[in-house]
């Protein structure tokens, strides 16, 4: 009941990991992604990420800046030129 | 013959440039680590990023509204180099083989008739290609202050070199870098960069990416990839040559190290010599004085 999320800059890898639902903010509209969504890729405005490790629980918030996210049969990826926090 | 005095000399002054050989050995291995991490670390964003654009770039028909990057000017006429090489020289043949890369390729283009310009990253490939082919570089990247290739550098060169294509300056982009294959082994590439090269058709992955729901529509995804991927490439290939480049130099500077070594042998065999020839000429002078009394 997770979904597999990977946040990747040029430089590194930042993040690989499980997460309960992330919440990306896609040019036309924030969307929120959980285990199971449909495939899906978007280019990225900027603005934060919001990582909820579990349901109900306080979301960790990343400060991306551009790129795209793409959801795929083996989760969520989110490919950004910066990442701040 | 040389004196003892001068030999001794020579002997000193070989040793020291083996210390310093070896000193420099030692740094670039310790480089070459982290370059070759940097290197690694860098490999995930390149392969997503070159994918989803290969991807896309088989969905969509190129044609004349299509981005600039992938259709081209529609012309094939003149042809910019980009030529990533090292900063500082002592590794070899390393920026040599770079620049004699760049040079055939250029040499082939203007054999078919084509125009050929230089954009130069990094400053020792230019002494060179200045030389061979005058007032051909209209444009120069400096990387000399940095310690580690960044991707804002790469943005920056990406910026400038999209900007030239746009106002129509050249056609077709080339990268000429080292390709890190291994410490002993890096190979020069020649690749192309803009337009970029459609996929192989047939190289379609996953039959599912067909319901993949697009935001806003593929063309407009794309037109937004597309200069993040020449950046990326750029990018990619900075930290290829910079891994490169210290393997090339750590191996050069062991081979430096392994032939001073050989040379202090040498040396202090034929010093060795000397003083053994000198002090029996002294002992045969001292007996022969001995004797006469």
């Amino acid at each position: 009941m997770a979904l597999h999320f990977e946040l990747v800059t040029p430089e590194r890898l930042e993040r690989s990991g499980e997460a309960h639902m992330v919440v990306v903010p896609g040019v036309e509209g924030d969307f929120g992604v959980m285990e199971g969504h449909a495939p899906f890729m978007t280019t990225l405005k900027n603005g934060q990420l919001e990582i909820h490790t579990s349901a109900g629980g306080e979301p960790e918030r990343v400060t991306v800046s551009g790129g795209f996210a793409e959801v795929g049969a083996n989760g969520l990826t989110v490919l950004t030129e910066k990442v701040e926090g | 013959m040389a004196s003892l005095k001068a030999l001794k000399g020579r002997i000193n002054s070989v040793k020291s440039t083996q210390k310093i050989t070896k000193a420099m050995k030692m740094v670039a291995a310790a480089k070459l680590r982290r370059a070759q991490a940097n290197a690694e670390a860098g490999r995930p964003y390149a392969t997503r990023l070159s994918d989803v654009v290969s991807s896309l770039a088989s969905r969509i028909t190129v044609g004349p509204q299509s981005p600039k990057l992938i259709a081209g000017t529609g012309k094939d006429e003149t042809h910019l180099i980009i030529v990533a090489s090292g900063d500082r020289g002592l590794a070899g043949a390393f920026n040599t083989n770079i620049t004699k890369a760049a040079r055939a390729k250029a040499e082939e283009l203007i054999a078919e008739g084509k125009t050929v310009y230089f954009y130069l990253v990094g400053r020792k490939s230019k002494p060179v290609l200045r030389r061979v082919f005058p007032d051909t570089i209209i444009g120069e990247h400096d990387t000399s202050q940095e310690k580690n290739p960044s991707y804002d550098t790469a943005q920056v060169i990406a910026d400038d070199i999209i900007d030239r294509f746009n106002s129509g300056r050249f056609d077709v982009a080339h990268l000429a870098y080292a390709e890190f294959k291994s410490t002993l082994s890096q190979v020069p590439q020649v690749d192309q960069l803009i337009p970029v090269k459609p996929a192989d058709a047939g190289e379609e992955t996953e039959g599912a990416s067909a319901a993949v729901e697009y935001e806003p529509d593929e063309e407009a995804i794309l037109a937004d990839l597309l200069p993040k991927n020449v950046a990326i490439q750029i990018y990619r290939a900075m930290l290829e040559n910079q891994a490169g480049f210290y393997g090339s130099q750590m191996t050069a500077m062991d081979n430096a190290t392994r032939n001073a070594g050989d040379m202090i042998n040498r040396l202090s065999i034929q010093y060795n010599r000397q003083r053994q020839a000198a002090i029996t000429t002294e002992l045969v002078e001292i007996i022969s004085g001995a004797e006469a009394l």
